[in-house]
């Protein structure tokens, strides 16, 4: 480009460039209409997370509370630092006769999970999924180690793993 | 020494029955002590500013807690700054390493002393004023090279070259707009340039295309001299390690910090009179109104701070080959023909 040519098309891209942040200003300065920032601590009572932040692992439950875990361990083998352990045993299913895996409790390190998400991943029935909740600061270790499934929760009866 | 005739020395000749030199010099230090602490105040006030719009241009709010719109947020963060020790290198030299942030910072409080704040308030009206602004100020490069140098820290070092450099080289634009102007005007003294601005209207409009060009290249060495992105070399947090100062610490830090917002409130003043009219008013509406002048004179140089902060807040760092050839490929040859231009259009009579 040419001497001459260098500046014109320097002020150009520079006016388009001023466009933009001056819009952002003036909008902001009038109305605060394009203001992304959350005042977090003075929000508290209306805010409302996003879908996909990831703040801690939740099981599903129903209206029954019955939940979707067959106790199949696919999300503790796929767990890379050993944050979930799953209690189970067996029944006889009266329906069937044979004995079949129940989920006694599905016990997760809060402190230890570092959100990875290979879990919900490999979980084959979508029995465990994302929750949005972020306040986990407590007092004591102990209690960042929870129980996923609700106290006498049970598994759906007859329900099928879609992608078994 | 002779007092002149002024409201503070009348008052103490007359009702405090002083004698009239010891009423000068009682009036020196009064009007000093008036100017830093307005001048201190303004740079914690521009520091806010700065942030509030800085936020407002990224999408953000910007501090908001202290005071009114967070106006006390940066009284609190210079009392911090009080608060903090003052550290510095093992093997530094001690001596131009603590007076080095005053070259800075009295430079930029001297050329305040010149700037005609309305018709009757203008502390010190030399006749050589934008003269003295421009020599003032340029001393502050010796307090950034003492500190790069006295910090005994090579990156320091390099730190205060990389920015005289850039300092010294946008000096030479930034004299030759001037010269510019001054072709126009006819003076130096800065309230004969706003008299003769009064008389013709505005620089801008009565030199149109040369004061134009002159103001777009003021624009851009002023931005360049006050050490303001994109043209910020000089600290360049993320990329540079912050410069000349990165061994300051403290009240040292916050002077150098101070100096750049008061930098930039100057070089904004210059523009406004050489090229705005300083304390006219548009279109002459409150013409004869003592002391109007200085809200017309406060309103166009903020207005000119925040096209700066616009600035600032939208365009990339340059590299330092990119400014070095933009100063000296581009600005320096185009004022030197401004200058040309300038002198033919005054003898053509071209001008309004």
């Amino acid at each position: 480009m040419s001497y001459f040519g260098d500046i014109a098309s320097a002020t150009k891209t520079l006016i388009s460039g001023m466009k933009i942040t001056g819009r952002y200003f003036f909008v902001n300065f009038f109305t605060r209409k394009e203001i992304i920032t959350v005042e977090y601590p003075d929000n508290i009572d209306t805010l409302k997370m996003f879908d996909r932040f990831r703040g801690e692992i939740v099981m599903y439950h129903d209206e029954n509370n019955q939940h979707r875990c067959d106790a199949c361990t696919m999300c503790e083998i796929a767990c890379p630092n050993g944050s979930i352990e799953i209690i189970w045993d067996k029944a006889i299913n009266e329906e069937t006769g044979k004995p079949k895996k129940f989920l006694e409790e599905h016990i997760y390190h809060l402190e230890m999970c570092t959100m990875c998400g290979l879990c919900i991943e490999a979980c084959p029935a979508d029995a465990i999924m994302w929750g949005q909740n972020f306040h986990h600061a407590t007092q004591d270790r102990s209690h960042l180690t929870k129980s996923l499934n609700q106290p006498g929760s049970s598994f759906i009866p007859g329900y099928k793993n879609p992608k078994k | 020494m002779t007092a002149n005739k002024t409201i503070i020395t009348d008052f103490l000749v007359d009702q405090m029955q002083m004698p009239v030199d010891i009423a000068f010099w009682v009036e020196i230090v009064v009007v000093a002590a008036v100017y830093l602490g307005v001048f201190a105040l303004l740079g914690l006030f521009l520091v806010w500013m700065e942030r509030r719009a800085a936020a407002f241009f990224q999408q953000r709010l910007g501090p908001n807690r202290r005071g009114p719109a967070g106006l006390f947020q940066t009284i609190a963060d210079a009392l911090k700054l009080v608060s903090k020790e003052i550290t510095g290198t093992e093997k530094r030299d001690k001596f131009l390493y603590t007076i080095a942030p005053y070259f800075v910072i009295v430079t930029a409080l001297m050329a305040l002393a010149v700037l005609p704040f309305s018709q009757e308030l203008q502390a010190f009206d030399i006749n050589l004023g934008v003269f003295f602004i421009t020599s003032v100020s340029s001393v502050a490069v010796i307090g950034i090279f003492l500190a790069g140098w006295a910090s005994n820290n090579k990156f320091s070092l390099l730190g205060g070259m990389r920015s005289g450099i850039q300092m010294i080289s946008y000096e030479l634009s930034i004299g030759m707009v001037i010269v510019a102007m001054t072709v126009l005007t006819g003076t130096l003294q800065l309230s004969e340039i706003i008299s003769f601005q009064q008389e013709h209207g505005w620089s801008i409009w009565s030199g149109h295309i040369p004061a134009i060009i002159g103001f777009m290249i003021f624009m851009i060495a002023g931005t360049a001299e006050s050490n303001r992105t994109p043209f910020d070399l000089v600290e360049a947090e993320s990329e540079l390690g912050s410069g000349y100062h990165s061994e300051y610490s403290g009240m040292n830090f916050a002077y150098y910090f101070l100096a750049e917002f008061v930098n930039m409130f100057i070089i904004s003043a210059m523009v406004v009179i050489l090229f705005f009219g300083g304390w006219l008013s548009p279109f002459g509406i409150t013409d004869g109104i003592p002391y109007v002048g200085v809200f017309w004179f406060v309103f166009k140089t903020l207005g000119v701070v925040m096209l700066m902060m616009w600035f600032r807040w939208t365009f990339p760092r340059f590299r330092i080959d990119q400014l070095l050839t933009l100063e000296w490929k581009y600005l320096i040859p185009i004022s030197m023909v401004n200058i040309v231009f300038m002198a033919l259009v005054v003898w053509l009579g071209l001008t309004f």
